[in-house]
């Protein structure tokens, strides 16, 4: 049988105890022990970005991360901040501009961009194209995702912004 | 033009008062996928769920003398361990053969190699567990006897007599050849002033879609019926396949496509790997998940393009096409992929090439290879980045041999936008295109003589900086004829049904299908516009062959052309069907009234008489009000298939602004511009977004993107950090305009969107780098266009 270990954390606000196996990682843990299919598996080697959670404030890939190394830690997902209205603005602008097709890669897109508007509220299009370049996207070819990143920033820069 | 409908006044129905074609709509589905709350495959959980896992061969040809599983049956959770030759009486075998295609062989194939594996990727044993970590565990702990088999790799020589054949009973390593032939082609070569030549080669790539394939198949021992979730872009396709080759009868396959992550073609075939998972499913009687991780999805998702053409074009001394020849070579993996074979990107190149030029005398030869490489079918733009690279790298040599811009050399030879209905020299029928049209608004929209101007002057400061141009020709709208005529069980053909609620809103229910295209966002505009209600009150049902009329799913650019003029025609049912029920309880002339915003009004004046949702109470739960011999019909359907013509063509023109980096050979692009043509443009933000999302997967293809084998057939690039991308940083803005010329076939008038980016895209840009290339005297023609190539070609390396 799997070695196993025992984690307490908080996850989108809940605290959560759970026995995970040594080797089970944060994405998985998420979608298969607590039902938040919201983050995607894409590569499983921290490439696409599809994963992309937020661990004690920072963005991580869900895929390089263990679950039993969130012992003791914050963790909050797409769903976490969709609740708390925290990317209302962002979420509204990527749908204004269809920057979602498939949605596969938009919540771990979401995530990114959320932190790129905390640490970069000036951030030009060719910032946020570097910053989002951890993130794949096959459908839209990412202007899209720019274009709604930038909205974003304009409307938090003229006061739109609840955060 | 399009058709007057007969019940507007002589308006058409697409100009009705409140119509929401031509506008943008958010999509309704894509707000829960913004917050994450979409359905994808593996978010699904069934009760008593089993997890697959695959050993693959890690060889490119090798037999299997035996295999030891033993070990891995006692292994925790493991419930199953199945082979080949477990599955044989479970899943039939299947070949991708299409008789129309005339000659085309190719082995049998089965859900899992049996005597042989012949790629390395192909998946030799299946292990089902608890759970997927489990089955891979015990996957450690299986020892396959494989004893290595000569591997064919190099297409170039899969003929050869020394080369050995993969499958001896087909005799050769030859799929399929095929030649077409149009006027004189030694005549306009001996009359040319000048003759250009050139090689082409096209890489391997892949679709890679971030949602890996994957299923769940769900066996009912007691009622025999099976569902399959499934991460497809065709359920009634797969339906078809899976009831034939599990043995049941296809009204017990129920196939649901919820939430596809991507697809471009890679979902639309017949995977071993989920055929075993649903012969397993059904032998055990419980629900089995497979979804390929993204090693598997490398190794066993169809990979497409790998093409090595040879072109000559003859030109006369005013930069006229008097001829044009090619020869396509092209290496399909060991199998031609069932059930819509590996032969079609082949066929579309020697069918379409410099079908955007007026010119009379063609020579085109498709000669497709078998080889120990993954397998090969159609990817998003079938045939079409090859086609049009060859035709526009040609178009360039040809105009500078004769001394032309670009633009004058096409505006001397592209199709007259008032010469259709005509045939290609290719013998393709072609109509209602606009090339010329296309061409002029891009000179506008680029500001060409701005851009040539920077060119110069940067230059002047040393920079290899470029300007390339792609006309181009795409295939949408497929009818019977690619397909079904030769015997696969494919539709080209989609129903609609429309149904009023009793609450006055729509229910559309349809074949063509959602992987985020926005499917569902132009149905719902097309049947708001028909029937005459808010969008907000039409609900789109589709991916699910127990509620949706039958049809051929979203491929080949399709949705809008066919999936879009069904939902039109049942719109215009439908509301013929309501006014006629509104008449009688008003007592009025039908052909009085209209529907507008949710309510029956006089046509003349528009005053409301009666509400949808008024009508529908009455229809529904006041009947006895009605007249006795009424009887109101509020569910209509209509299916629309393209008639008279194998397919719906669309145009358009690219344009691509670009640097090269003198000491990396990187090309970095500066700006990229697209004019299209797809007729009715229904949701002006969704089309362009198509067009965007597809000049990027082009734009892959042409600077990224490349499947690559070692000498021994092991494929070395196939992880995410070593198969590269198109990323955020490295992508121009793409600025896009229109020119609409309705289709003819159909009152709609949409033509396809979805592949025309990915099929000018690398023409544009190969013409970009050999212009920025060609004060250098270096020349680029092979697919990646690399660092690497640039810098060779440059003879810094």
């Amino acid at each position: 049988m799997d070695e196993t270990t025992v984690i307490s954390c908080t996850v989108n606000g809940e605290a959560v105890e759970e026995i995970v196996p040594a080797r089970l990682n944060l994405v998985d843990f998420l979608r298969e022990k607590l039902d938040l299919t919201g983050s995607h598996v894409g590569c499983e080697h921290g490439v696409c970005g599809a994963c992309t959670v937020r661990l004690d404030g920072v963005i991580v890939r869900g895929c390089l991360t263990l679950a039993a190394q969130v012992n003791g830690a914050t963790i909050e997902t797409i769903e976490g901040v969709t609740a708390t209205g925290e990317v209302a603005d962002l979420q509204e602008a990527f749908l204004a501009r269809n920057a979602a097709q498939c949605g596969f890669c938009t919540p771990g897109m979401v995530m990114s961009a959320a932190e790129l508007l905390t640490v970069n509220p000036d951030a030009g299009r060719a910032e946020i194209r570097d910053f989002l370049s951890g993130n794949y996207c096959r459908c839209t070819g990412y202007q899209a995702i720019i274009d709604a990143v930038e909205t974003t920033l304009a409307g938090r820069k003229n006061g739109g912004s609840t955060t | 033009m399009t058709a007057p409908d007969n019940n507007e006044g002589g308006l058409s129905v697409l100009d009705r008062p409140n119509s929401y074609i031509g506008r943008t709509v958010p999509r309704p589905n894509a707000k829960r996928l913004i917050a994450g709350r979409g359905t994808f495959v593996d978010d699904i959980k069934l009760p008593r769920m089993l997890h697959l896992a695959f050993l693959r061969s890690p060889y490119a040809h090798a037999k299997i003398e035996g295999i030891d599983s033993d070990e891995a049956k006692s292994m925790p959770g493991v419930i199953g361990v199945f082979t080949g030759k477990d599955l044989i009486d479970h899943c039939t075998s299947w070949q991708g053969v299409l008789t129309h295609l005339a000659g085309l062989k190719s082995a049998p194939q089965s859900a899992l190699a049996v005597e042989k594996a012949s790629w390395q990727g192909e998946a030799v044993v299946a292990v089902v567990a608890t759970s997927r970590a489990l089955a891979e565990d015990a996957i450690e702990h299986i020892i396959v006897d494989f004893k290595d088999l000569p591997v064919v790799l190099d297409m170039e020589t899969a003929l050869d007599p020394a080369t050995p054949v993969i499958h001896p009973e087909l005799g050769d390593n030859l799929t399929w050849t095929r030649e077409v032939v149009g006027g004189d082609v030694e005549a306009a070569f001996s009359n040319a002033t000048h003759i250009v030549e050139e090689t082409f080669r096209f890489s391997r790539h892949t679709g890679v879609t971030l949602e890996p394939r994957g299923l769940v198949a769900d066996f009912d021992p007691v009622e025999r019926k099976m569902t399959v979730y499934h991460s497809g872009q065709a359920p009634h396709m797969m339906q078809a396949i899976f009831a034939k080759h599990v043995d049941l009868p296809e009204a017990d396959v129920r196939v649901i496509c919820k939430d596809i992550g991507g697809s471009f073609g890679i979902k639309v075939h017949t995977y071993g790997d989920e055929m075993a998972t649903v012969a397993i499913a059904k032998i055990l009687g419980r629900p089995v998940k497979f979804i390929a991780d993204r090693v598997e999805s490398f190794t066993a998702d169809i990979h497409s393009r790998d093409h090595k053409v040879t072109a000559r074009m003859a030109v006369d001394a005013e930069g006229k096409i008097l001829g044009y020849e090619l020869d396509d070579l092209t290496g399909v993996g060991p199998y031609s992929m069932y059930p819509r074979t590996s032969a079609i990107e082949a066929n579309q190149v020697i069918s379409l090439s410099g079908g955007q030029y007026d010119f009379e005398n063609y020579r085109a030869k498709a000669t497709v290879v078998y080889q120990n490489k993954a397998m090969m079918c159609q990817y998003r733009a079938v045939g079409h980045p090859i086609a049009t690279a060859v035709s526009e790298g040609m178009a360039d040599l040809a105009a500078a041999a004769t001394g032309l811009d670009p633009l004058e050399f096409r505006r001397r030879n592209l199709v007259a936008d008032d010469a259709y209905p005509k045939t290609s020299a290719a013998g393709a029928p072609m109509d209602d295109l606009s090339h010329h049209a296309c061409l002029d608004k891009m000179v506008t929209m680029m500001d060409y003589d701005a851009v040539r101007a920077d060119r110069t002057a940067a230059r002047a400061q040393g920079k290899i900086r470029g300007i390339g141009f792609a006309s181009f020709i795409e295939v949408g709208s497929p009818s019977p004829l690619f397909y079904g005529t030769g015997g696969a069980r494919i539709s080209a053909q989609d129903g609609a049904t429309l149904r009023l609620e009793p609450q006055g809103t729509v229910t559309v229910s349809i074949g063509v299908t959602e992987q985020g295209q926005g499917t569902e966002a132009i149905i719902a505009q097309i049947a708001a516009t028909a029937v005459g209600v808010a969008i907000e009150n039409v609900r789109v049902k589709t991916g699910d062959t127990d509620n949706s009329p039958y049809g051929g799913g979203t491929w080949g650019s399709r949705g809008a052309g066919i999936g879009g003029e069904a939902t039109l025609q049942a719109g215009k049912v439908l509301r013929q069907n309501i006014l006629h029920v509104a008449g009688a309880v008003l007592q009025t002339g039908p052909d009085t009234l209209d529907i507008l915003d949710g309510a029956v009004v006089d046509k003349q004046g528009g005053a409301e008489r009666i509400t949808l949702a008024d009508l529908g109470a009455q229809v529904h739960f006041r009947t006895g009000e009605l007249p006795n011999d009424l009887q109101p019909e509020f569910v209509a359907t209509q299916h629309y298939r393209v008639k008279g013509q194998p397919f719906v063509l669309t145009n358009g023109i690219q344009a691509s602004y670009l640097d090269i980096d003198p000491e990396t050979g990187g090309v970095t692009l500066l700006k990229h511009w697209v004019v299209e043509d797809c007729g009715t443009v229904i949701n002006p933000q969704l089309v362009d977004e198509q067009i965007r999302g597809g000049v990027v997967q082009g734009i892959g293809g042409v600077l990224f993107e490349e499947c690559l084998y070692d000498e021994d057939g092991n494929f070395i690039s196939a992880t995410m950090a070593d198969y590269l991308v198109p990323m955020a940083a490295e992508m121009p803005d793409i600025e896009i305009a229109h020119v609409e010329t309705p289709t003819s076939t159909s009152e709609l008038g949409a033509k396809g969107a979805g592949e025309a980016g990915t099929g000018g895209a690398p023409a544009a840009i190969m013409n970009a780098v050999n212009d920025a290339l060609a004060p250098h005297k270096a020349r680029v023609t092979t697919h990646p266009i690399t660092p690497e190539r640039v810098l060779r070609a440059l003879g810094v390396i």
